[in-house]
C-alpha cells in the first residue's frame, strides 16, 4: 500500500452528453477531480446533477446511445480510459475498479444464488476454480460482515436484507481487490442504523487496503464522516471543489451555501429550513452563463450573460469555486456549517 | 451451527409448488410424459418383430431393438413360431407400415383394436407409432423456433437502435408471409422428410418468441442488476445470455409450450394434405388423410387419429396455460 502523490485516478474535462428528443443534455460538462490511493472524494449535488452520469463515465458504462463521449480524458494509472478498446476496459471493470450501487435490492441477479454471483466475479477476474471461488465468496462475506457466511452463501437475493444485500454487494466489488471503489449513493436504499454501518464498513476496508473511494452522494453529512475532498456539482458543472474541513468551514458558492443553509440543525430548532427556490432545471435546458443564476440570490446581470471560470482561492489553492460573484458573497460563520453539515445529522 | 430449516427455495421451486396446485395442468403434463413414453416404446407397443424369439434352437434377446445377423433377410410377415420355437410379440402384433390387402379398411375388431385403414394396415400400430413423429415435430420444431427467436430477441433488445430496427424488420417480413403457404412452399422445394418439416415450421414460428424476448431484455437491460454485471466486467454476450436471459425465461417457456401444440397441428395439417411425412412412415394427420375418401363409413379413421391429436394439443395447450398461471405472482395462492 502505498500513499504516493501520484493520483491514481485522473478525470480531466470530462464532458458525457446525450442526445434525447428534446435536444442534448449536457449531463457532465467539463468536470476534473483527481483521487489518490487511499483516499475519499465525494461528489455532492441534487438529484439530476451528474453525479451518477460521471460515476458511470469513468466505468465506461453510460450506454451509447444516447450518450456520447463529447471529450475529456480519465486517466487510471496513466492510462485513458475513454480510448480503451471495451475489451481492455473490461479487464479493469470489477478488477481495478469497482461499483457499488444505490439499490442493493435490485442490483443482484434475482436468478442466482448470491455465492453464485460472488464467484462468478472472482473466476472472471482471478481465474479461481469454482471450489476456490467458493470459499473465497465464504471469506469475503465474513470480512463484510454478513453471519453465518457459509450459509448466506447459498441464499438468493430476496432472501436477504437491504443491508445484508449491500454488504454482499461490497464483497463481490471487493472481489479483486479494487484500487478504486466508486460507490454510487451507497446507502441511499437503507436505513439510518444500517447506513452507519455500512459506511463504517467501508471506512474499514480502505483502511485494511488503502484503495481510493469515489464516493457519490447527497448527503452531507455522509460526506462529513467519509471524505477526504469534496466536489460539489451543480447541473452538470463543478461548481466547488475543496478539502472537506474547507468546505464546511467556509463554503464559497452560493449553490454549496444553499445546501448548508438548508440542513436541520440544533441551534436552529423548529425553524422553517432554508430552500433553494426552484429545481435543477432538466439537462436539456441548463441555463446560458452561470447555470446556477435563475435560482441564486446573489445573481448579477453578468452570471446570466456569461459562464463562470473554475477559479482557485488565493488564500487556499485547493479549494476553488466558479462563481462571479463568490467575493462578494456574505461567508457563513464557521461555528454553525460545521455544527449544522456535520455532527447534527449524526443524532 | 447451521440452522437447518433456512432452506433455500429456488424459483423454480415456488412455480412448480403454484403448478401443483392446478389438477388440470399437472393431469396435462402427466398425460404429455405417458405419451412421450409410448413413442420411447413403440417398438414394444406395436410391431411384428418378436420382444424375446427362441427359433432353430437359438434365443434372440430385443430383436425388436437390435439386429441380428442370422434374422436381417428374415421376414416377420406372417411368420407364425413353430412347435419349438418361442416368440413374445408385442402387445398388437402389426408393424405400423405393414400392409394387409385382404384385410382393408376392417372396422375395429378384437384383431385390428382400432380398424384398419385403406391398406390393410394396423390403425392402433400407427398411432402408436406417430406419436414418436408428432412428438418429435412439435418438440424440434419449436426447439428451433425458440433458438433463433432467443437470440434475436436477445439482441435486439439488448443492443436496441439499428440492430433492433433491423431485427424487427426481418420479423414483420416473416410474419407477413402466410404460414402455412410459405411452409408448403418450402417443402415443395426440399423434399417432404421430417427434417425439412421440422426446419421449416421452425423458421415460421421464432418471431413471436423473438418479440416476446426482445420486451423482455427491453425491461431488463436498464435494470441495476445488469450495470452492476457490466461493472463486474462481464462482456455484452456474458451479460445477456448467463444474466438476462434466465430472468426472460418463464415467458419463453410458456410460449413455447403452446408452441409446440401448434407445431403439431401443423404437422398434422402437412401430412393431412400430404405433404408431410413421406410415406409408408405413420403419422396421425397421413391416417386422417385416408379417412378423406373414405369417410362416409371409415369413422375409425376419423376418430382414433383425431382423438390423439386432439388429447396431445390440449394437454401442452393446459399445461402452458399453467405453467403461465403459476409463473405469475398475481395468481399465487
Amino acid at each position: 500500500m502505498t500513499h504516493s502523490d501520484e493520483p491514481i485516478l485522473q478525470v480531466k474535462n470530462l464532458k458525457t452528453y446525450f442526445k434525447t428528443d428534446q435536444g442534448l443534455a449536457k449531463a457532465v460538462d467539463d468536470v476534473s477531480f483527481s483521487l489518490s490511493a487511499g483516499t475519499t472524494l465525494s461528489v455532492v449535488g441534487e438529484s439530476g446533477c451528474g453525479k451518477s452520469v460521471t460515476a458511470l463515465s469513468v466505468m465506461g458504462l453510460v450506454p451509447q446511445p444516447p450518450g456520447v463521449k463529447a471529450g475529456g480524458q480519465i486517466l487510471f494509472e496513466g492510462r485513458d480510459l475513454r480510448a480503451m478498446p471495451e475489451r481492455q476496459l473490461r479487464a479493469i471493470r470489477g478488477n481495478d475498479i469497482s461499483m457499488i450501487f444505490q439499490e442493493p435490492m435490485t442490483s443482484m441477479n434475482p436468478v442466482f444464488r448470491v455465492g453464485h454471483q460472488l464467484s462468478a466475479a472472482i473466476r472472471l477476474h482471478r481465474g479461481l476454480n469454482k471450489v476456490d471461488a467458493r470459499k473465497e465468496s465464504i471469506r469475503l462475506l465474513a470480512q463484510v460482515g454478513i453471519p453465518a457466511p457459509e450459509r448466506r452463501v447459498d441464499d438468493y437475493p430476496h432472501q436477504m436484507s437491504g443491508g445484508m444485500l449491500q454488504r454482499a454487494m461490497i464483497a463481490m466489488a471487493l472481489a479483486c481487490d479494487p484500487k478504486v471503489l466508486i460507490a454510487d449513493e451507497p446507502t441511499t436504499a437503507l436505513d439510518v442504523t444500517i447506513q452507519a454501518q455500512i459506511l463504517e464498513l467501508l471506512r474499514e476496508l480502505q483502511a485494511e487496503r488503502g484503495m481510493a473511494i469515489l464516493l457519490i452522494t447527497h448527503d452531507l453529512g455522509v460526506v462529513a464522516e467519509n471524505a477526504d475532498e469534496v466536489v460539489v456539482m451543480y447541473a452538470g458543472k463543478k461548481v466547488e471543489h475543496a478539502p472537506v474541513a474547507d468546505l464546511f468551514r467556509a463554503p464559497r458558492h452560493p449553490y454549496t451555501l444553499g445546501l448548508f443553509a438548508s440542513l436541520p440543525s440544533m441551534q436552529k430548532a423548529r425553524e422553517k429550513l432554508y430552500v433553494i427556490k426552484g429545481n435543477v432545471p432538466a439537462a436539456t435546458q441548463f441555463p446560458v452563463g452561470c447555470r446556477f443564476h435563475n435560482r441564486c440570490p446573489y445573481a448579477q446581470p453578468r452570471c446570466v450573460e456569461e459562464a463562470p471560470p473554475y477559479d482557485t482561492l488565493a488564500d487556499a489553492p485547493a479549494h476553488g469555486v466558479s462563481c462571479w460573484e463568490y467575493k462578494n458573497i456574505p461567508a457563513h460563520g464557521p461555528d454553525t456549517l460545521v455544527n449544522t453539515g456535520a455532527s447534527d445529522l449524526h443524532e | 451451527m447451521a440452522d437447518q430449516s433456512h432452506k433455500s427455495q429456488g424459483y423454480w421451486r415456488l412455480v412448480w409448488r403454484q403448478f401443483k396446485q392446478r389438477k388440470l395442468a399437472l393431469a396435462s403434463v402427466v398425460l404429455l410424459a405417458v405419451l412421450c413414453f409410448i413413442g420411447l416404446i413403440a417398438p414394444f407397443l406395436a410391431g411384428e418383430v418378436p420382444i424375446y424369439l427362441e427359433k432353430d434352437g437359438k434365443s434372440y434377446l430385443l430383436p425388436n431393438v437390435f439386429s441380428y445377423t442370422d434374422l436381417v433377410s428374415f421376414s416377420f410377415d406372417g411368420w407364425e413360431p413353430g412347435p419349438d420355437d418361442t416368440a413374445i410379440r408385442p402387445l398388437i402384433p402389426y408393424a405400423p407400415e405393414r400392409s394387409n390387402l385382404r384385410h382393408r379398411l376392417e372396422p375395429p375388431s378384437a384383431e385390428h383394436w382400432l380398424g384398419t385403414d385403406d391398406r390393410g394396415r394396423d390403425v392402433m400400430s400407427r398411432i402408436i407409432w406417430g406419436t414418436r413423429i408428432s412428438m418429435t415435430v412439435g418438440v424440434v420444431a419449436m426447439g428451433i423456433a425458440v433458438l433463433i427467436g432467443v437470440i434475436a430477441g436477445s439482441l435486439a433488445g439488448y443492443y436496441g437502435g439499428a440492430v433492433d430496427a433491423t431485427i424487427l424488420r426481418i420479423i414483420e417480413v416473416v410474419l407477413c408471409f402466410p404460414t402455412f403457404i410459405l411452409i408448403l412452399s418450402l417443402i415443395a422445394f426440399l423434399d417432404p422428410s421430417i427434417y425439412n418439416i421440422m426446419i421449416a415450421i421452425g423458421l415460421t414460428r421464432w418471431p413471436d418468441v423473438a418479440r416476446l424476448v426482445r420486451g423482455e431484455f427491453l425491461k431488463l437491460r436498464s435494470a441495476d442488476f445488469t450495470t452492476a454485471a457490466r461493472a463486474t466486467g462481464l462482456s455484452d454476450m456474458r451479460v445477456m445470455f448467463r444474466h438476462l436471459l434466465p430472468n426472460a425465461l418463464a415467458p419463453v417457456l410458456v410460449a413455447a409450450t403452446f408452441g409446440v401444440a401448434g407445431a403439431i397441428l401443423t404437422e398434422s395439417a402437412l401430412s393431412f394434405l400430404g405433404f408431410g411425412v413421406p410415406p409408408p412412415t405413420a403419422s396421425w394427420g397421413e391416417i386422417l388423410k385416408q379417412s378423406k375418401e373414405n369417410v362416409e363409413f371409415a369413422y375409425w379413421l376419423v376418430i382414433f387419429p383425431g382423438i390423439a391429436i386432439f388429447m396431445t394439443v390440449t394437454a401442452f395447450n393446459l399445461a402452458g396455460e399453467g405453467l403461465r398461471d403459476a409463473m405469475d405472482p398475481r395468481l399465487r395462492q
